[in-house]
Protein backbone atom coordinates (compact mmCIF):
# COMPACT_ATOMS: atom_id res chain seq x y z
CA UNK A 1 0.00 0.00 0.00
CA UNK A 2 1.25 3.27 -0.96
CA UNK A 3 0.64 5.88 1.75
CA UNK A 4 2.13 8.74 -0.15
CA UNK A 5 -0.57 8.05 -2.91
CA UNK A 6 -3.66 8.36 -1.15
CA UNK A 7 -5.86 11.39 0.25
CA UNK A 8 -5.77 13.24 3.83
CA UNK A 9 -9.09 11.86 4.38
CA UNK A 10 -8.49 8.02 3.67
CA UNK A 11 -5.06 8.06 5.72
CA UNK A 12 -7.05 9.99 8.51
CA UNK A 13 -9.46 7.09 8.60
CA UNK A 14 -6.27 4.84 8.78
CA UNK A 15 -5.18 6.35 11.47
CA UNK A 16 -7.95 6.05 13.31
CA UNK A 17 -8.25 2.38 12.47
CA UNK A 18 -4.92 1.62 13.66
CA UNK A 19 -3.87 0.61 10.70
CA UNK A 20 -1.22 3.50 10.21
CA UNK A 21 0.79 6.16 11.83
CA UNK A 22 1.79 9.21 11.32
CA UNK A 23 5.34 8.24 11.06
CA UNK A 24 4.50 5.87 8.65
CA UNK A 25 2.86 8.65 6.32
CA UNK A 26 5.71 10.96 6.63
CA UNK A 27 8.17 7.92 5.97
CA UNK A 28 6.27 7.39 2.72
CA UNK A 29 6.28 10.72 1.38
CA UNK A 30 9.80 11.23 2.39
CA UNK A 31 10.69 8.13 0.09
CA UNK A 32 9.06 9.80 -2.63
CA UNK A 33 10.65 12.94 -2.24
CA UNK A 34 13.77 11.11 -2.22
CA UNK A 35 12.97 9.11 -4.92
CA UNK A 36 12.03 12.00 -7.93
CA UNK A 37 12.47 15.89 -5.96
CA UNK A 38 15.60 15.45 -8.05
CA UNK A 39 13.58 15.45 -11.60
CA UNK A 40 10.49 17.25 -10.44
CA UNK A 41 11.98 20.10 -8.44
CA UNK A 42 8.95 21.27 -6.14
CA UNK A 43 10.71 22.28 -3.43
CA UNK A 44 12.98 25.48 -2.52
CA UNK A 45 13.69 23.54 0.61
CA UNK A 46 12.66 20.03 2.33
CA UNK A 47 12.39 20.38 6.01
CA UNK A 48 14.38 17.36 7.89
CA UNK A 49 12.10 15.14 9.70
CA UNK A 50 10.42 16.73 12.89
CA UNK A 51 9.18 14.98 15.93
CA UNK A 52 5.94 14.16 15.31
CA UNK A 53 3.60 15.25 17.69
CA UNK A 54 0.53 13.52 16.63
CA UNK A 55 -2.64 16.10 17.31
CA UNK A 56 -6.04 15.78 15.12
CA UNK A 57 -4.67 15.87 11.31
CA UNK A 58 -0.70 15.02 11.32
CA UNK A 59 -0.76 14.87 7.33
CA UNK A 60 2.55 16.05 5.53
CA UNK A 61 1.84 19.04 3.66
CA UNK A 62 3.51 21.70 1.56
CA UNK A 63 3.61 25.41 1.94
CA UNK A 64 4.28 27.66 -0.96
CA UNK A 65 7.45 29.95 -0.20
CA UNK A 66 5.73 32.72 0.31
CA UNK A 67 3.84 32.44 3.51
CA UNK A 68 6.42 32.92 6.78
CA UNK A 69 6.62 30.04 8.95
CA UNK A 70 8.65 30.94 12.18
CA UNK A 71 12.59 30.25 12.44
CA UNK A 72 12.24 29.07 8.48
CA UNK A 73 13.86 31.10 5.39
CA UNK A 74 11.44 32.20 4.06
CA UNK A 75 12.04 33.27 0.45
CA UNK A 76 9.26 33.89 -1.95
CA UNK A 77 11.69 32.39 -4.30
CA UNK A 78 13.94 35.14 -4.81
CA UNK A 79 17.21 36.25 -4.13
CA UNK A 80 16.52 39.62 -2.29
CA UNK A 81 14.61 37.67 0.13
CA UNK A 82 17.87 35.10 0.87
CA UNK A 83 18.92 34.43 4.14
CA UNK A 84 15.66 36.26 5.71
CA UNK A 85 14.56 34.07 8.51
CA UNK A 86 10.80 34.55 9.67
CA UNK A 87 10.22 35.83 13.67
CA UNK A 88 6.65 34.47 13.35
CA UNK A 89 4.13 32.33 11.74
CA UNK A 90 1.57 32.89 9.42
CA UNK A 91 -1.72 32.55 10.70
CA UNK A 92 -2.63 29.72 8.45
CA UNK A 93 0.64 28.29 9.66
CA UNK A 94 -0.67 29.25 13.09
CA UNK A 95 -3.63 26.92 12.59
CA UNK A 96 -1.96 23.94 10.74
CA UNK A 97 0.48 23.44 13.52
CA UNK A 98 -2.25 23.54 15.98
CA UNK A 99 -3.70 20.61 14.14
CA UNK A 100 -0.62 18.42 14.25
CA UNK A 101 0.27 18.83 10.33
CA UNK A 102 3.38 18.05 9.25
CA UNK A 103 5.19 20.93 7.06
CA UNK A 104 7.39 18.77 4.46
CA UNK A 105 8.53 21.98 3.28
CA UNK A 106 8.37 25.18 1.03
CA UNK A 107 7.36 24.58 -2.28
CA UNK A 108 9.41 26.56 -5.26
CA UNK A 109 7.13 29.07 -7.09
CA UNK A 110 7.39 32.23 -9.49
CA UNK A 111 9.31 35.27 -7.88
CA UNK A 112 7.25 37.03 -5.53
CA UNK A 113 3.73 34.97 -6.89
CA UNK A 114 4.71 36.85 -10.47
CA UNK A 115 4.18 34.40 -13.00
CA UNK A 116 2.31 31.78 -14.43
CA UNK A 117 4.71 28.88 -14.35
CA UNK A 118 7.16 28.62 -11.99
CA UNK A 119 10.10 29.56 -14.48
CA UNK A 120 10.84 32.73 -12.84
CA UNK A 121 11.67 31.28 -9.40
CA UNK A 122 15.73 32.12 -8.26
CA UNK A 123 16.39 28.44 -7.25
CA UNK A 124 15.24 27.51 -11.50
CA UNK A 125 11.85 25.98 -12.60
CA UNK A 126 9.68 23.04 -11.48
CA UNK A 127 9.05 20.17 -14.02
CA UNK A 128 5.04 19.42 -14.39
CA UNK A 129 4.65 15.66 -13.23
CA UNK A 130 3.15 14.63 -16.25
CA UNK A 131 5.13 15.91 -18.42
CA UNK A 132 8.82 17.00 -17.67
CA UNK A 133 9.48 18.91 -20.72
CA UNK A 134 6.54 21.26 -19.44
CA UNK A 135 5.79 23.90 -16.79
CA UNK A 136 3.31 23.31 -13.87
CA UNK A 137 1.92 26.57 -14.34
CA UNK A 138 2.79 29.02 -11.45
CA UNK A 139 2.78 30.96 -9.35
CA UNK A 140 1.98 27.71 -7.13
CA UNK A 141 3.48 25.11 -9.63
CA UNK A 142 5.69 23.79 -6.65
CA UNK A 143 2.84 22.83 -4.73
CA UNK A 144 0.75 21.72 -7.60
CA UNK A 145 3.60 19.79 -8.48
CA UNK A 146 4.35 18.51 -5.35
CA UNK A 147 1.06 17.00 -4.59
CA UNK A 148 0.39 15.68 -7.96
CA UNK A 149 3.69 13.58 -7.76
CA UNK A 150 2.93 12.44 -4.12
CA UNK A 151 5.69 14.56 -2.72
CA UNK A 152 3.24 16.00 -0.25
CA UNK A 153 -0.19 14.85 0.61
CA UNK A 154 -1.96 18.05 -0.09
CA UNK A 155 -0.52 22.01 -0.20
CA UNK A 156 -1.15 25.28 0.82
CA UNK A 157 -0.52 27.84 -2.67
CA UNK A 158 -1.84 31.42 -2.80
CA UNK A 159 -3.63 33.01 -5.81
CA UNK A 160 -3.81 36.40 -7.15
CA UNK A 161 -4.99 35.96 -10.66
CA UNK A 162 -5.43 32.31 -10.84
CA UNK A 163 -2.07 30.75 -8.86
CA UNK A 164 -3.76 28.12 -7.37
CA UNK A 165 -6.03 27.25 -10.15
CA UNK A 166 -4.41 27.16 -12.96
CA UNK A 167 -1.30 25.43 -11.78
CA UNK A 168 -3.77 22.86 -10.58
CA UNK A 169 -4.91 22.41 -13.89
CA UNK A 170 -2.04 21.98 -15.36
CA UNK A 171 -1.34 19.24 -12.98
CA UNK A 172 -4.33 17.00 -12.79
CA UNK A 173 -5.38 18.71 -9.18
CA UNK A 174 -7.95 20.44 -7.18
CA UNK A 175 -6.80 24.14 -6.00
CA UNK A 176 -9.54 26.63 -4.49
CA UNK A 177 -9.38 30.26 -4.74
CA UNK A 178 -11.50 31.03 -1.67
CA UNK A 179 -13.63 34.05 -1.58
CA UNK A 180 -11.20 37.50 -0.56
CA UNK A 181 -11.20 37.95 3.18
CA UNK A 182 -12.07 34.23 3.90
CA UNK A 183 -8.59 33.33 4.52
CA UNK A 184 -6.35 35.43 6.83
CA UNK A 185 -3.81 36.86 4.98
CA UNK A 186 -1.40 38.37 7.99
CA UNK A 187 1.84 36.20 7.03
CA UNK A 188 1.52 36.14 3.42
CA UNK A 189 3.80 37.96 1.34
CA UNK A 190 2.09 40.55 -0.24
CA UNK A 191 1.84 40.73 -3.96
CA UNK A 192 -1.58 42.52 -4.63
CA UNK A 193 -3.65 42.87 -1.57
CA UNK A 194 -6.85 43.39 -2.72
CA UNK A 195 -6.39 40.48 -4.74
CA UNK A 196 -4.21 37.89 -2.49
CA UNK A 197 -5.70 34.70 -1.09
CA UNK A 198 -4.37 31.45 0.07
CA UNK A 199 -6.06 28.40 -0.59
CA UNK A 200 -5.90 24.79 -1.10
CA UNK A 201 -3.99 22.35 -3.20
CA UNK A 202 -4.97 19.14 -3.25
CA UNK A 203 -5.69 15.39 -4.76
CA UNK A 204 -9.41 15.78 -4.16
CA UNK A 205 -12.44 17.64 -3.42
CA UNK A 206 -12.97 16.07 0.25
CA UNK A 207 -9.05 17.34 0.82
CA UNK A 208 -10.00 20.82 -0.24
CA UNK A 209 -12.85 20.71 2.47
CA UNK A 210 -11.00 19.74 5.23
CA UNK A 211 -7.92 22.05 4.34
CA UNK A 212 -9.83 24.84 4.00
CA UNK A 213 -12.08 23.92 7.57
CA UNK A 214 -7.92 23.96 9.20
CA UNK A 215 -7.52 27.82 7.52
CA UNK A 216 -10.46 29.54 6.77
CA UNK A 217 -11.94 32.10 9.34
CA UNK A 218 -11.64 35.81 10.98
CA UNK A 219 -8.56 37.09 11.97
CA UNK A 220 -8.47 40.38 14.00
CA UNK A 221 -4.24 40.64 12.49
CA UNK A 222 -5.31 40.55 8.87
CA UNK A 223 -7.34 44.13 8.75
CA UNK A 224 -8.98 42.51 5.19
CA UNK A 225 -10.50 39.45 7.06
CA UNK A 226 -14.24 39.37 6.52
CA UNK A 227 -15.97 39.11 10.00
CA UNK A 228 -19.01 36.74 8.51
CA UNK A 229 -22.26 37.02 10.37
CA UNK A 230 -22.68 33.39 9.68
CA UNK A 231 -19.20 31.83 9.20
CA UNK A 232 -18.98 27.91 8.06
CA UNK A 233 -17.84 25.84 10.57
CA UNK A 234 -17.64 22.66 8.28
CA UNK A 235 -17.13 22.66 4.95
CA UNK A 236 -17.50 18.77 4.41
CA UNK A 237 -21.37 19.12 5.04
CA UNK A 238 -21.18 20.96 1.59
CA UNK A 239 -19.79 17.54 -0.19
CA UNK A 240 -23.00 16.61 -1.41
CA UNK A 241 -23.60 14.22 -3.86
CA UNK A 242 -26.53 16.28 -5.38
CA UNK A 243 -26.95 19.13 -8.18
CA UNK A 244 -31.00 18.65 -9.31
CA UNK A 245 -32.05 21.62 -10.40
CA UNK A 246 -29.27 23.63 -10.19
CA UNK A 247 -28.87 26.27 -12.65
CA UNK A 248 -24.90 26.99 -13.89
CA UNK A 249 -23.99 29.60 -16.38
CA UNK A 250 -21.74 29.47 -19.18
CA UNK A 251 -20.29 32.47 -20.10
CA UNK A 252 -20.24 32.93 -24.44
CA UNK A 253 -17.44 35.25 -24.02
CA UNK A 254 -14.77 32.23 -22.49
CA UNK A 255 -15.73 29.99 -25.57
CA UNK A 256 -13.85 31.97 -28.24
CA UNK A 257 -10.72 31.70 -30.56
CA UNK A 258 -7.38 30.66 -28.31
CA UNK A 259 -9.46 28.23 -26.38
CA UNK A 260 -7.84 24.51 -27.42
CA UNK A 261 -9.97 22.14 -28.34
CA UNK A 262 -8.47 19.65 -26.19
CA UNK A 263 -9.61 21.88 -23.54
CA UNK A 264 -13.30 22.96 -24.77
CA UNK A 265 -13.47 19.14 -25.30
CA UNK A 266 -13.07 18.02 -21.62
CA UNK A 267 -15.32 20.64 -20.56
CA UNK A 268 -18.23 19.86 -22.51
CA UNK A 269 -17.79 16.33 -21.24
CA UNK A 270 -18.04 17.78 -17.82
CA UNK A 271 -20.69 19.65 -18.60
CA UNK A 272 -22.41 16.37 -19.95
CA UNK A 273 -21.59 14.83 -16.72
CA UNK A 274 -23.17 17.52 -14.86
CA UNK A 275 -26.27 17.73 -17.11
CA UNK A 276 -27.03 13.64 -16.55
CA UNK A 277 -27.12 14.22 -13.26
CA UNK A 278 -29.97 16.77 -13.07
CA UNK A 279 -27.98 20.56 -13.62
CA UNK A 280 -29.24 23.05 -15.94
CA UNK A 281 -26.77 25.01 -18.09
CA UNK A 282 -27.88 28.81 -18.88
CA UNK A 283 -26.12 30.89 -21.72
CA UNK A 284 -24.55 33.79 -19.67
CA UNK A 285 -22.83 36.93 -20.74
CA UNK A 286 -19.85 38.99 -18.70
CA UNK A 287 -19.11 41.77 -21.27
CA UNK A 288 -16.82 43.02 -19.51
CA UNK A 289 -14.56 39.96 -19.84
CA UNK A 290 -12.55 41.36 -22.35
CA UNK A 291 -10.66 44.27 -20.20
CA UNK A 292 -9.56 41.86 -17.85
CA UNK A 293 -6.35 41.00 -18.19
CA UNK A 294 -5.73 44.73 -18.95
CA UNK A 295 -7.30 45.69 -15.57
CA UNK A 296 -5.28 43.02 -13.66
CA UNK A 297 -2.16 44.00 -14.98
CA UNK A 298 -2.64 47.37 -14.10
CA UNK A 299 -4.22 47.30 -10.45
CA UNK A 300 -1.93 43.95 -9.32
CA UNK A 301 1.19 45.68 -10.94
CA UNK A 302 -0.04 48.98 -9.11
CA UNK A 303 -0.82 47.14 -5.56
CA UNK A 304 2.31 45.11 -6.17
CA UNK A 305 4.97 47.86 -6.92
CA UNK A 306 4.03 49.27 -3.61
CA UNK A 307 4.23 46.15 -2.04
CA UNK A 308 7.28 45.28 -2.95
CA UNK A 309 9.07 49.29 -1.97
CA UNK A 310 9.77 47.41 1.57
CA UNK A 311 12.64 45.33 0.22
CA UNK A 312 15.12 48.28 0.26
CA UNK A 313 17.98 46.00 2.00
CA UNK A 314 17.52 48.10 5.12
CA UNK A 315 15.85 45.47 7.67
CA UNK A 316 16.37 42.25 5.96
CA UNK A 317 17.77 39.88 3.20
CA UNK A 318 19.81 41.26 0.36
CA UNK A 319 21.68 44.35 1.07
CA UNK A 320 24.03 45.66 -1.85
CA UNK A 321 26.20 48.73 -2.56
CA UNK A 322 27.51 49.43 -5.86
CA UNK A 323 31.15 49.46 -6.29
CA UNK A 324 31.02 52.78 -7.96
CA UNK A 325 28.57 55.44 -6.44
CA UNK A 326 26.32 56.68 -8.63
CA UNK A 327 23.66 59.16 -6.91
CA UNK A 328 23.61 59.30 -2.93
CA UNK A 329 24.78 56.44 -0.82
CA UNK A 330 21.41 55.83 0.58
CA UNK A 331 19.89 55.53 -2.80
CA UNK A 332 23.04 53.83 -4.87
CA UNK A 333 22.17 51.00 -2.07
CA UNK A 334 18.29 50.92 -2.96
CA UNK A 335 19.00 50.78 -6.44
CA UNK A 336 22.23 48.27 -6.42
CA UNK A 337 20.30 45.68 -3.89
CA UNK A 338 16.63 45.97 -6.16
CA UNK A 339 18.83 45.55 -9.26
CA UNK A 340 20.78 42.66 -7.56
CA UNK A 341 17.70 41.17 -5.86
CA UNK A 342 14.93 41.06 -8.34
CA UNK A 343 14.06 39.12 -11.36
CA UNK A 344 13.28 40.23 -14.41
CA UNK A 345 9.84 39.15 -14.34
CA UNK A 346 9.61 41.59 -11.03
CA UNK A 347 11.67 44.52 -12.34
CA UNK A 348 8.88 44.37 -15.12
CA UNK A 349 5.92 44.21 -12.80
CA UNK A 350 7.39 46.66 -10.36
CA UNK A 351 8.36 49.04 -13.43
CA UNK A 352 4.63 48.66 -15.17
CA UNK A 353 3.09 49.22 -11.53
CA UNK A 354 4.97 52.42 -10.53
CA UNK A 355 4.45 53.69 -14.26
CA UNK A 356 0.56 53.44 -14.02
CA UNK A 357 0.54 54.94 -10.28
CA UNK A 358 2.99 57.97 -11.85
CA UNK A 359 1.90 61.51 -12.00
CA UNK A 360 -0.01 62.04 -15.08
CA UNK A 361 -0.92 58.06 -15.55
CA UNK A 362 -2.60 57.71 -12.37
CA UNK A 363 -5.66 58.63 -13.86
CA UNK A 364 -5.36 57.09 -17.09
CA UNK A 365 -4.26 53.80 -15.82
CA UNK A 366 -4.53 52.65 -12.05
CA UNK A 367 -8.26 54.70 -11.59
CA UNK A 368 -9.80 53.81 -14.37
CA UNK A 369 -8.52 50.74 -14.06
CA UNK A 370 -10.39 50.05 -11.08
CA UNK A 371 -13.67 51.78 -12.41
CA UNK A 372 -13.59 48.60 -15.23
CA UNK A 373 -12.95 46.48 -12.07
CA UNK A 374 -16.25 47.15 -11.13
CA UNK A 375 -17.87 47.08 -13.98
CA UNK A 376 -16.28 43.21 -14.18
CA UNK A 377 -17.75 43.08 -10.36
CA UNK A 378 -21.28 43.97 -11.69
CA UNK A 379 -21.08 41.41 -14.63
CA UNK A 380 -21.08 38.70 -11.61
CA UNK A 381 -23.56 39.98 -9.60
CA UNK A 382 -25.90 40.30 -12.73
CA UNK A 383 -25.38 36.74 -13.56
CA UNK A 384 -25.62 35.75 -9.90
CA UNK A 385 -29.05 36.56 -10.09
CA UNK A 386 -30.27 33.99 -12.63
CA UNK A 387 -27.67 31.46 -12.14
CA UNK A 388 -26.49 29.02 -8.83
CA UNK A 389 -22.45 28.95 -10.54
CA UNK A 390 -20.62 29.55 -13.16
CA UNK A 391 -18.76 26.79 -15.33
CA UNK A 392 -15.91 27.43 -17.16
CA UNK A 393 -12.81 25.91 -18.62
CA UNK A 394 -9.80 27.32 -16.38
CA UNK A 395 -7.23 27.34 -18.80
CA UNK A 396 -7.47 28.13 -22.49
CA UNK A 397 -4.64 25.19 -22.99
CA UNK A 398 -3.01 22.61 -21.09
CA UNK A 399 0.48 22.41 -19.85
CA UNK A 400 2.59 24.65 -22.14
CA UNK A 401 6.44 23.50 -22.74
CA UNK A 402 9.59 24.72 -20.32
CA UNK A 403 11.00 28.47 -21.95
CA UNK A 404 8.02 28.53 -24.32
CA UNK A 405 6.75 32.16 -23.33
CA UNK A 406 9.57 33.38 -21.35
CA UNK A 407 10.56 35.65 -24.11
CA UNK A 408 6.63 36.27 -25.11
CA UNK A 409 5.44 38.15 -21.41
CA UNK A 410 2.07 39.39 -22.80
CA UNK A 411 1.16 35.87 -24.24
CA UNK A 412 2.21 35.12 -20.91
CA UNK A 413 -0.23 36.96 -18.92
CA UNK A 414 -3.49 36.23 -21.51
CA UNK A 415 -3.19 32.78 -20.30
CA UNK A 416 -4.82 33.90 -17.22
CA UNK A 417 -7.54 35.32 -19.09
CA UNK A 418 -9.92 32.66 -17.50
CA UNK A 419 -8.64 33.04 -13.68
CA UNK A 420 -8.39 36.45 -13.59
CA UNK A 421 -11.76 37.81 -12.99
CA UNK A 422 -12.08 35.79 -9.99
CA UNK A 423 -9.50 37.37 -7.83
CA UNK A 424 -11.07 40.77 -9.01
CA UNK A 425 -14.75 40.36 -8.02
CA UNK A 426 -13.23 38.63 -5.03
CA UNK A 427 -15.67 35.93 -5.46
CA UNK A 428 -14.78 32.04 -4.87
CA UNK A 429 -13.25 29.55 -7.77
CA UNK A 430 -12.03 26.05 -7.57
CA UNK A 431 -10.72 24.12 -10.82
CA UNK A 432 -11.27 20.56 -10.62
CA UNK A 433 -9.24 18.12 -13.14
CA UNK A 434 -12.06 17.03 -15.88
CA UNK A 435 -9.55 14.95 -18.54
CA UNK A 436 -6.57 14.70 -20.46
CA UNK A 437 -5.38 16.40 -23.75
CA UNK A 438 -4.52 14.07 -26.39
CA UNK A 439 -0.70 14.13 -25.95
CA UNK A 440 -2.31 13.07 -21.64
CA UNK A 441 -1.74 16.12 -20.26
CA UNK A 442 -4.60 17.06 -17.16
CA UNK A 443 -6.89 19.47 -18.00
CA UNK A 444 -8.84 21.53 -15.58
CA UNK A 445 -12.65 22.79 -15.44
CA UNK A 446 -13.28 25.83 -13.17
CA UNK A 447 -16.31 26.68 -11.01
CA UNK A 448 -17.33 29.98 -9.97
CA UNK A 449 -20.32 31.26 -6.73
CA UNK A 450 -20.77 34.21 -5.69
CA UNK A 451 -19.02 36.02 -2.53
CA UNK A 452 -18.98 33.00 0.41
CA UNK A 453 -20.41 30.90 -1.29
CA UNK A 454 -18.13 28.31 -1.39
CA UNK A 455 -20.40 25.22 -0.24
CA UNK A 456 -22.34 25.99 -4.35
CA UNK A 457 -18.79 25.40 -5.45
CA UNK A 458 -17.91 22.23 -3.22
CA UNK A 459 -21.58 20.67 -3.69
CA UNK A 460 -21.00 20.97 -7.85
CA UNK A 461 -17.27 19.78 -7.25
CA UNK A 462 -17.88 16.50 -5.41
CA UNK A 463 -21.19 15.56 -7.66
CA UNK A 464 -18.84 15.63 -9.96
CA UNK A 465 -16.15 13.97 -8.44
CA UNK A 466 -18.58 11.21 -7.51
CA UNK A 467 -19.79 10.51 -10.66
CA UNK A 468 -16.82 10.30 -12.95
CA UNK A 469 -13.83 9.75 -10.29
CA UNK A 470 -11.64 11.81 -12.09
CA UNK A 471 -9.02 12.12 -9.09
CA UNK A 472 -5.61 12.26 -8.59
CA UNK A 473 -4.27 8.08 -8.42
CA UNK B 1 4.69 55.60 -26.90
CA UNK B 2 6.99 54.54 -24.33
CA UNK B 3 10.91 55.17 -24.89
CA UNK B 4 14.19 54.62 -23.14
CA UNK B 5 13.93 58.18 -20.99
CA UNK B 6 10.46 57.05 -19.78
CA UNK B 7 12.21 53.69 -18.40
CA UNK B 8 15.11 55.63 -17.02
CA UNK B 9 12.31 57.63 -15.27
CA UNK B 10 10.59 55.17 -13.87
CA UNK B 11 13.38 52.73 -12.83
CA UNK B 12 14.27 55.95 -10.94
CA UNK B 13 11.22 56.14 -9.32
CA UNK B 14 11.09 52.35 -8.24
CA UNK B 15 14.84 52.95 -7.09
CA UNK B 16 15.97 50.05 -9.13
CA UNK B 17 19.18 50.75 -11.31
CA UNK B 18 19.32 48.76 -14.87
CA UNK B 19 21.73 47.48 -16.86
CA UNK B 20 21.56 49.55 -20.51
CA UNK B 21 20.30 46.09 -22.71
CA UNK B 22 17.72 46.06 -19.32
CA UNK B 23 16.39 49.69 -20.54
CA UNK B 24 16.19 48.42 -23.80
CA UNK B 25 14.62 45.29 -23.32
CA UNK B 26 12.10 46.45 -21.07
CA UNK B 27 10.89 49.36 -23.46
CA UNK B 28 9.87 46.91 -25.50
CA UNK B 29 8.09 45.20 -23.55
CA UNK B 30 6.36 47.90 -21.87
CA UNK B 31 5.27 49.29 -25.08
CA UNK B 32 3.84 45.79 -26.11
CA UNK B 33 1.98 45.68 -22.86
CA UNK B 34 1.06 49.22 -23.02
CA UNK B 35 -0.09 49.03 -25.92
CA UNK B 36 -2.26 46.16 -25.35
CA UNK B 37 -3.99 47.70 -21.75
CA UNK B 38 -4.89 50.97 -24.18
CA UNK B 39 -7.82 48.81 -24.88
CA UNK B 40 -9.35 49.99 -21.46
CA UNK B 41 -10.06 53.24 -23.01
CA UNK B 42 -13.02 51.75 -25.23
CA UNK B 43 -14.69 51.16 -21.98
CA UNK B 44 -17.59 52.90 -20.63
CA UNK B 45 -16.72 54.41 -17.10
CA UNK B 46 -18.99 57.23 -16.69
CA UNK B 47 -20.55 57.32 -13.33
CA UNK B 48 -18.77 54.46 -12.04
CA UNK B 49 -17.21 54.16 -8.77
CA UNK B 50 -13.67 52.58 -8.68
CA UNK B 51 -13.09 49.34 -6.72
CA UNK B 52 -10.39 49.59 -4.22
CA UNK B 53 -11.24 46.16 -2.10
CA UNK B 54 -14.10 43.93 -3.21
CA UNK B 55 -15.24 43.83 0.58
CA UNK B 56 -16.00 47.17 0.94
CA UNK B 57 -14.36 47.55 3.96
CA UNK B 58 -13.44 50.90 5.41
CA UNK B 59 -11.58 52.00 8.28
CA UNK B 60 -11.03 48.36 9.91
CA UNK B 61 -9.56 49.23 13.39
CA UNK B 62 -9.06 47.89 17.00
CA UNK B 63 -8.74 49.27 20.50
CA UNK B 64 -5.81 50.96 21.19
CA UNK B 65 -4.42 48.42 23.23
CA UNK B 66 -1.20 47.14 23.61
CA UNK B 67 -0.53 43.98 22.50
CA UNK B 68 1.92 41.14 22.52
CA UNK B 69 4.40 42.16 18.95
CA UNK B 70 8.22 41.01 18.27
CA UNK B 71 10.70 42.45 21.01
CA UNK B 72 13.37 44.46 19.38
CA UNK B 73 15.95 41.84 20.13
CA UNK B 74 13.77 39.84 17.29
CA UNK B 75 12.94 42.38 14.91
CA UNK B 76 16.82 43.57 14.98
CA UNK B 77 18.14 39.30 15.16
CA UNK B 78 18.38 38.80 10.94
CA UNK B 79 19.08 42.40 10.08
CA UNK B 80 22.04 43.05 8.17
CA UNK B 81 24.09 45.87 9.67
CA UNK B 82 22.84 46.56 13.23
CA UNK B 83 24.17 49.23 15.83
CA UNK B 84 22.22 50.30 18.71
CA UNK B 85 19.65 48.55 19.29
CA UNK B 86 18.78 49.78 15.27
CA UNK B 87 19.02 49.20 11.50
CA UNK B 88 22.39 50.93 10.42
CA UNK B 89 22.26 52.12 6.75
CA UNK B 90 24.80 54.16 4.28
CA UNK B 91 24.52 58.23 4.81
CA UNK B 92 20.83 59.62 4.30
CA UNK B 93 21.76 63.38 4.46
CA UNK B 94 25.09 63.82 2.43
Amino acid sequence: MKLETLTAHELLDMIKAGTTTPDAIYDAVRGRIDAVEKDIHAYARVFDKQDLTGGQCPIPIAIKDNMCIAGRETTCSSKILKGFVSPYDATVIAKLKDTGAVIVGQANMDEFAFGSSTETSCYGPTFNPWDRTRVPGGSSGGSAAAVAAHEAIWALGSDTGGSIRQPAAFCGVVGLKPTYGLVSRYGLIAFGSSLDQIGPITKDVTDAALLMNIIAGYDPQDSTSFQSRSPVSDYTQALQNDVKGLKIGIPKEYFIEGLSPDVEGAVKAAMDVLKLKGAEFVEISLPHTKYAVSVYYIVATAEASSNLARFDGVQYGLRCIPTQARKSSIVDMYEETRDKGFGTEAKRRIMLGTYSLSSGYYDAYYLRGLKVRTLIKRDFDNAFEGVDAILTPTTPTPAFRIGEKMDDPLSMYLSDIYTISANLSGIPAMSIPCGFSKEGLPVGVQLMANLFNEEMIFRIAYTYEQATQLKLQ
Amino acid sequence: MINEQDVKYVAALSRIHLQPEEVHKLTKDLEAIVGYIDQLKQADVSGVKPTYNVNMMFNVDRPDEIKPSLTQKEALKFSVEQLNGSYKVPKVIE
